[in-house]
């Protein structure tokens, strides 16, 4: 029977330091969508989504309400779009119609955001993977709730810089679209190494060729629970620090384990993957720059948050592995800046520099996440900044992502608002020296010695 | 299925009978109840037999927190799977 404490600390969990399952994405595949005619591809895709997702939303508050710990978001991962495209052999001009479908498919669903128009170009680029790529930016502009994604590089194949310099110009593009709206079509998307097939979390989520018709994965969160517990650890040594960690990960992960259950039961979609990320967002009491203060660091960014972000990523999967009985996703620590009031205090105060966010990414879940940056950075450097983070990832066999934002007209110093979870950002410095010269020499950067394990 | 009913706030007359009387009004069966007083607040948990409960659970957990907001108290209930999960392996 469970005792009076433990139903307090539960409680107290919940809604004293916000611990909640972050997400409820379904996953739905749409290859058997295909169809010579683009105004049928769309019809189906739109039907079998609405269909597939009908009681997502009911069925995740409802789950919300009988456990009493809230589920954020509920939201859509769907097939690559240019894959899912591909097999309709149709001489349309772009796929901004399709972005468009998925956008209306989100709304008559309720979820708030519907991940997908994708395409996996780490090797070679496809005509229909040019057609979308080609297709980014407006269809971003033009949507609301889509999200989109490319993977350009994996420790199985090396990077495609001929992809990174495509993304840096779609970058400004998608900037340039959004200008009235403070670019905010570049937080919609997301530049991947080594993506992964299975994430809940956007603007990554894609449901991958690997998976099966449907898949219900749940990414859990809860930076202020860890916080509030290393609070009754301040000053212990690490063996303390890291047990604190993996014990509270655990109970966190259990959440997120009987929620996803519940769902997949509720919905009749097989349970995917529970995703262990710390996910924060703006609100104060849900951020991973105070569990990184609570450490004992003065600002995320002074000497040591390299190593605290390694320990923290670390011991939240050690704790919450044993809670699930299937991890997957990107599962680690996030630490996108413009979510979490405490970066964007630590980027205010000089203490958190895009080459320290830099660092943090070798041991992080992703990447360089939620980041504004002024918005007359040379294309070149923007491909640069990718192709540094794409090769953090490839060497160190690790998803890495990037999602910067160049705010068209903003400088650094300049503070950003985006809205809603997407918080805001302070615009921060890049280095100003070129590497035009490198970038644009293109082709493929081959595989590392590593990835040849056969 | 069980609930697990908690229930914290400033303590005054009444508190219990007027959520048992909520309960029974529901055909809802008490099971066990705990209760605790930690710096003049009052901190009560009771374990509730739902099977056979006249209304679904998420309706009861609105009019329990209507009925919270009422005598000055934050009443929560919740299915026990979440109790379960969090602190039994």
């Amino acid at each position: 029977m469970i005792t009076i404490d433990e139903a307090r600390e539960t409680i107290r969990m919940i809604s004293e330091a916000n611990l909640d399952v972050r997400t409820i994405t379904m996953g739905i595949n749409l290859l058997d969508c295909a169809d010579g005619s683009c105004e049928a591809f769309c019809r189906k895709i739109y039907d079998k989504i609405v269909r597939k997702a009908e009681r997502l939303v009911q069925v995740g508050e409802g789950i919300a309400m009988e456990y009493g710990v809230p589920v954020v978001n509920k939201r859509i991962s769907v097939t690559p779009i240019s894959l899912a495209a591909a097999g309709c052999g149709c001489d349309c001009e772009n796929y901004v119609n399709v972005a468009k479908t998925l956008d209306r498919a989100a709304q008559t669903t309720g979820v708030n955001f519907i991940g997908g128009f994708s395409a996996l170009v780490h090797k070679g680029i496809t005509s229909e993977d040019r057609k979308l790529l080609d297709s980014i930016p407006l269809a971003l502009a033009e949507t609301e709730r889509v999200c989109s994604s490319v993977n350009v590089a994996s420790t199985r194949s090396g990077i495609n810089v001929n992809a990174v310099n495509a993304i840096g110009r779609l970058l400004k593009d998608t900037a340039m679209m959004t200008r009235d709206r403070n670019s905010i079509g570049c937080a919609k998307f997301v530049v991947f190494c080594n993506a992964v097939e299975d994430n809940p979390f956007m603007a990554g989520a894609f449901h991958g060729t690997g998976e099966g018709d449907a898949a219900i994965n749940v990414g859990v969160s809860g930076p202020g629970v860890i916080e509030r517990a290393l609070e009754n650890v301040r000053g212990a040594d690490f063996e303390t620090l890291c047990e604190t960690i993996k014990r509270t990960a655990f109970k966190i992960t259990r959440v997120g384990q009987l929620v996803a259950q519940e769902a997949a039961r509720r919905l009749h979609v097989p349970f995917g993957v529970i995703d262990l990320s710390l996910a924060p967002t703006p609100a104060i009491g849900d951020s991973i720059a105070e569990i990184l203060q609570e450490m004992g660091l003065e600002q995320p960014g002074a000497p040591g948050t390299t190593a605290a972000i390694a320990i923290l990523n670390d011991s939240v999967k050690k704790g919450g592995v044993m809670a699930s009985s299937y991890v997957g996703g990107l599962s680690g620590a996030f630490i996108p800046v413009s979510e979490d009031h405490g970066m964007i205090e630590a980027v205010r105060a000089g203490a958190l520099t895009l080459e320290k966010l830099e660092a943090m990414t070798c041991v992080c879940s992703v990447g360089l996440d939620m980041i504004a940056i002024p918005g007359d950075t040379p294309v070149e450097t923007l491909s640069g900044i990718i192709l540094d983070e794409m090769a953090i990832g490839m060497i160190n066999n690790k998803t890495t992502a990037v999602r910067i934002i160049p705010v068209i007209g903003k400088n650094v110093g300049d503070v950003v608002e985006f809205g809603g979870l997407l918080g805001l950002a302070p615009v921060m410095a890049v280095n100003r020296f070129r590497c035009t010269d490198f970038v644009q020499r293109g082709g493929r950067i081959p595989a590392p010695i590593h990835s040849f394990r056969n | 299925m069980k609930g697990i009913v908690t229930v914290l706030g400033k303590d005054s007359v009444g508190i219990i009978a007027k959520i048992c009387t909520y309960m029974s009004e529901r055909n809802v069966n008490v099971l066990d109840i705990a209760q605790t007083i930690v710096d003049g607040y009052f901190n009560m948990m009771m374990v509730v037999d739902l099977n056979g409960a006249a209304e679904p659970l998420t309706s009861m957990v609105v009019g329990l927190d209507a009925l919270g907001r009422d005598i000055g108290v934050v009443v929560r209930l919740q299915h026990e799977d979440i109790f379960n999960a969090m602190h039994r392996i």
